[in-house]
């Protein structure tokens, strides 16, 4: 990726970078439906895409949403939805046979917090398939990340998400929206357009391996099959950072908007002495699990850390990378404003440092304020 | 011994007013049933689009239903959707490409049950492409349940003794729904349980492709099928059981057109008088078309 | 298809059409034989490959069509000719 053209730096919402990012790399159709946090993203495109003779419609649900899209996508278009979690819930179904079409589809998740990382890196749709997940850490990255999305997407025919929060949509960030140059891809001779029609070889976009009369057809399984070989293929889109690591003897693994607090907090903690190090996922999946595992196999390494805001769902991948080689433990923590929207309390450099530190000299995790209030107690028939 | 030989086109000179099949359709072969109502409709809205000359700027949408077998064997550019979602997909191929002629093919379980929302939004917001419902009361894929346009006292696998409006609810006139929205610009409902109907229905067709291309807003055809299979009738059974059922409460007819949206009355006279005319075409040697 | 025994007392039956069937992709359903107007179309008593009984033609066809528009199976194809064609057959089997 290089930047092929500069414009002078402005002060932008994140979500606005994220929609001229997304016009920036083509496209040219968005739906959406409403939801804080990613309410903005949707109202900037609808006010920017038609300016570039683009259409965004305000879909009537997330259902029809992701089915416009999908008819967007199926003429060759660059076309992208979005929401949060809880809408991309609803568009699950499409998102699993939509791969199984293998339309390129982008997807905007602004999500509330990171509890949404199984959702976004195994689906909750059925079937075999993987998208390709790009988390951002800030909106500079995001407006790379949105650039890439489009790229890859086109590049294996397979959905690409953006995994972005609360923090990303409505930071204001000093940017430039630069215009990033990719390697040429095919012409989409696989697209609609009507031409063929009549011709003997029309041609179909189908999720079902299902082709013309006449033509091999790959059949539901055979489609499956297909989609199967080609996931091992696109693991090679792994990119990740890491830093400090050599000499680490504490690894931090954490992602998007956290990750930024956590290397700084590391930094910060760097410099009083402490051999601590991370690695942060930019792809969450692929997961850059080589990456975390000659982290955790480095000579002085003797613990793993997974910090995120969640339950504990980036922490399943962090032990699968490890592979047993040092002890992995969850440091983060579920987090969101009394709203359920934003990041919430842990999202706090001093906390989480206190955390890294008590991981890194083996102390017990500090309670997180406010956190026993609402702490499950064992009922009388359930011991 | 008076069986005329039919295994090949007559010797003496004759003229060939109709073809096996429609040249969109890549084989006459197909998965349907035996009395199925479905090839019938599809037969019409191909010969339409090639009647209109548009065929190469033509692209369908396929819903889920025993329709989708058609989908390999049309000759047209085609999106398969997922069950009720074809006219979203419908939309995003019409707002990329607003020249085509962009129709969905959808059943009453795809379109009337899954996907009721998604037809009347795209109706309301009159997005310029074509729905077309196969209706047959049933789910007839599955093996014939009720759907939201069985109608009361039908029988189905899951309303086995009739669809009782106490406890299944009533059924859903989904033409007549969307003969109400704004965005409508031509909703007519056809049949195929004879002849005539079936001339009459391919009128509708053509008169909602005109109407997309024209620009004028969201057409609708729904199409009464037979499915002797799902109805546990016999085929030779099944225009007449579809007559006294499904015939009796979603009333054949253009229930909106140039602007005007019809009773259920006014359609019942009209019906009535253009079987009258189409019987005496027929008697006279063949339907104008 | 006009041999008829002179002895045999004979009607002349005009058709102004004539179809081709198929009868091998026909599924049997019948829904051609009361569709017909001048009822000329009846089923056979012998079934195809795949074990369907199929239409059959007899004179009198006046190539309206109404077969082809009620056929699922696509198994017409429908002529009318130049000039009608009579034939001659008997009248006990009429």
């Amino acid at each position: 990726m290089s930047a092929t053209t500069t414009s002078d730096r402005v002060l932008m919402e994140g979500s606005e970078a994220l929609a001229r990012a997304a016009i920036a790399a083509g496209c040219r159709f968005f739906a959406g439906y409403p939801m804080t946090p990613f309410t903005e993203v949707l109202e900037h495109l609808a006010r920017l895409l038609p300016e570039v003779g683009g259409v965004c419609i305000n879909a009537e649900s997330e259902l029809e949403a992701v089915g416009m899209a999908w008819g967007a996508l199926a003429t060759g278009a660059r076309a992208a939805t979005g929401s949060t979690g809880q809408g991309l819930s609803l568009m699950q179904e499409s998102f699993s046979e939509l791969t199984l079409a293998e339309l390129p589809l982008v997807i905007f998740n602004m999500a509330r917090g990171q509890q949404d990382y199984f959702q976004a890196t195994r689906g909750g749709g059925h079937g075999d398939y993987r998208h390709i997940v790009l988390a951002p850490q800030d909106v500079r990255e995001g407006v790379e990340h949105v650039q890439l999305a489009f790229h890859l997407a086109d590049k294996w025919r397979n959905p690409v998400l953006i995994y972005g929060d609360y923090l990303l949509a409505h930071t204001q960030e000093a940017i430039s929206i630069e215009t990033v140059a990719f390697p040429e891809l095919p012409k989409k001779d696989w697209a609609v357009d009507g031409s063929l029609s009549g011709s003997g070889r029309s041609r179909g976009v189908t999720s079902l391996g299902v082709s013309k009369v006449g033509e091999p057809a790959m059949g539901q399984e055979g489609k499956a099959q297909y989609i199967a070989t080609k996931i091992p293929l696109m693991e090679r889109e792994v990119r990740v950072e890491q830093g400090y690591c050599d000499d680490a003897e504490t690894v931090v693994v954490a992602f998007g908007s956290p990750a930024k607090f956590v290397k700084y907090a590391i930094a910060q903690l760097r410099e009083a002495g402490h051999r601590i190090g991370y690695v942060r996922p930019i792809t969450l999946w692929p997961f850059p699990y080589a990456a975390v595992a000659a982290a955790a196999g480095g000579p002085n390494v003797r613990r793993v850390g997974s910090f995120e805001l969640s339950a504990g769902q980036l922490v399943e991948d962090v032990r699968i990378g490890v592979g047993g080689q040092a002890p992995v433990t969850f440091i983060g923590g579920v987090s969101t404003d009394h709203s359920g929207f934003g990041v919430g309390r842990i999202l706090d450099v001093e906390l989480i440092a206190d955390r890294i530190l008590a991981l890194h000299e083996d102390r017990e995790l500090p309670l997180i304020p406010g956190y026993e209030q609402y702490s499950y107690q064992i009922q009388e028939h359930q011991k | 011994m008076s069986i005329i030989d039919t295994s090949s086109a007559p010797t003496v000179p004759a003229r060939k007013v109709e073809a096996l099949k429609p040249d969109l359709l890549l084989t006459q072969e197909h998965h349907m049933c035996p009395g199925c109502g479905e090839p019938l409709a599809v037969r019409q809205f191909l010969e339409t689009i090639e009647e209109l000359g548009v065929a190469t700027r033509t692209i369908a949408v396929a819903g889920i239903g025993c329709y989708t077998s058609f989908s390999g064997s049309m000759d047209v550019d085609l999106v398969q959707a997922l069950h009720g979602r074809a006219p979203s997909v419908a939309t995003g191929v019409k707002r990329m490409l607003p020249d085509s002629l962009v129709f969905t093919l959808q059943g009453d379980g795809d379109m009337v049950n899954e996907g009721l929302q998604e037809v009347l939004h795209t109706a309301a917001r009159g997005e310029k492409v074509t729905c077309i419902l196969l209706n047959n009361g049933v789910f007839g894929e599955t093996g014939g349940h009720m759907t939201a346009t069985s109608v009361i006292g039908q029988r189905t696998k899951n309303s086995l003794d009739g669809r009782d409006a106490e406890y299944h609810g009533y059924p859903i006139l989904i033409g007549d729904l969307i003969a109400q929205l704004q965005g409508a610009s031509y909703v007519a409902r056809g049949s195929v349980h004879n002849a005539g109907s079936v001339a009459r229905t391919r009128k509708m067709f053509k008169r909602a492709f005109e109407s997309q291309l024209r620009g004028e807003g969201f057409t609708f055809v729904e199409v009464l099928t037979m499915c002797p299979t799902g109805w546990f009738v016999p085929t030779a059974d099944g225009p007449t059981y579809m007559q006294e059922t499904l015939g009796e409460v979603h009333i054949m007819g253009e229930l909106k057109a140039e602007g005007r949206v019809r009773t259920t009355e006014e359609l019942h006279a009209e019906n009535v008088a253009k079987q009258r005319e189409l019987d005496e075409q027929i008697a006279r040697g063949g339907i104008e078309k | 298809m006009s041999e008829t025994p002179m002895s045999e007392p004979t009607v002349s039956i005009k058709s102004r059409g004539t179809i081709t069937i198929d009868a091998g992709h026909c599924k049997g359903c019948e829904l051609c034989i009361p569709a017909c107007p001048p009822r000329v179309l009846t089923m056979s008593t012998a079934v195809n490959h795949m074990g369907y009984r199929y239409p059959e033609l007899y004179p009198g066809c006046t190539g309206c069509g109404a077969c082809l528009y009620v056929c699922p199976d696509f198994v017409f194809e429908v002529y009318r000719f130049e000039q009608p064609v009579v034939t001659e057959v008997s009248e006990r089997k009429q």
